[in-house]
């Protein structure tokens, strides 16, 4: 097989990894970060740094994992820098989790059930709000993304039992939130 | 040390399956997933509000160019102002009496209106001074002639 070929090759399996991924990717950064124009940003970095550095995938993880390490590291990059600092603090295109309890699709729910559904979204999506970033990264990964706990070691570099405990201390929180509200 | 050196793994999943039995968490859980999975799809096929950006960043390019020019104006206004005055300084020492009759002329040209308002105000002060001296050297009425020969003495000595 040529280089050409080759090269052809691994163009194409990465596109079809752009487009089973992106809006996973998107998706997730978009939920922890609450900002519509950084989660645009980071996903492009994200698929930019892995078009770099693609021919290193060796596929010893699944590359969802992969992307989704990528994209973590990219997020805790952001936070770290000084600008991204003042964007925290002043948040300007920050959006409300709570937002996406609005997108709650009505199923086969009565209009109070379906009340009472927006109504505990709001609550997990303000608990979410008030985790820690490494918590909030974890809950994220297990309960938007469904990754198993051995995907979300490996896409945050945490070993299993650290992710179990942040997981737990996540859903304490978000069941406290649901408790203290009902 | 973490804090998860200070619970027991057991505790922790039991914690773990103990939200994953609870149905009401579950359910919230869920339809958590549904929400924000529906939301960013929602977010992620919306229309781009390319033109705010553009007109936003036309804006600050403009500011910037004008800011610019301002500051490059200012410069070589500076820089011109600098050189006329270094200038003026080295033709003044080197042809200072050139520049005495430039001076001259400038103060001539400039000044016919204050010159000619100086002069009108010394003339009255002159008048003025001349009609106290008539009036001082009036001829002394002949009552007080006496005195005034005594203060002429007095003068004299």
């Amino acid at each position: 097989m040529s280089i050409a070929t080759a090269q052809e090759n691994a163009a194409q399996e990465f596109s079809a990894v752009v487009a089973k991924h992106r809006m996973q990717i998107f998706r997730f950064l978009l939920s922890s970060t609450r900002d519509v124009d950084l989660a645009e940003t980071l996903t492009q970095d994200c698929f930019l740094k892995a078009h770099r550095n693609w021919s290193s995938f060796r596929g010893e993880s699944s590359a969802m994992t992969w992307l989704m390490r990528i994209a973590i590291n990219l997020q805790k990059d952001h936070w770290r820098n000084r600008r991204m600092q003042f964007w925290r603090q002043t948040q300007l295109h920050s959006v409300d989790l709570n937002e996406a309890s609005d997108w709650l699709p009505s199923g086969e729910r009565s209009a109070e059930e379906q009340l009472l559904a927006r109504e505990r979204v709001g609550q997990v999506g303000a608990a979410v709000k008030g985790l820690s970033e490494r918590q909030r990264t974890v809950f994220l990964l297990r309960y938007v993304e469904e990754m198993e706990l051995s995907e979300i070691a490996r896409a945050t570099g945490l070993n299993e039992g650290t992710v179990k405990a942040h997981l737990s201390r996540a859903v304490a929180k978000v069941r406290a939130e649901l408790g203290g509200k009902r | 040390m973490s804090f998860k050196d200070n619970i027991p793994d057991e505790q922790v999943e039991r914690a773990r399956l103990y939200a994953e039995q609870d149905p009401e968490l579950n359910e919230a859980l869920r339809d958590f997933r549904l929400s924000v999975h529906a939301w960013s799809e929602a977010v992620y096929v919306r229309p781009r509000a390319v033109v705010e950006h553009a007109q936003r960043r036309i804006w600050r390019l403009a500011t910037g160019w004008a800011l610019g020019c301002v500051l490059v104006a200012g410069g070589a206004f500076g820089g011109f102002y600098g050189h006329l005055h270094r200038q003026q300084a080295a033709g003044w020492e080197h042809h200072p009496q050139e520049t005495g009759i430039h001076e001259t002329s400038a103060v001539k040209l400039e000044q016919p209106a204050v010159v000619q308002r100086v002069q009108q105000t010394h003339n009255e002060e002159e008048d003025l001074l001349a009609k106290v001296d008539s009036d001082v050297s009036r001829q002394v009425p002949a009552a007080m002639e006496p005195l005034a020969q005594l203060m002429a003495g007095d003068e004299t000595r």
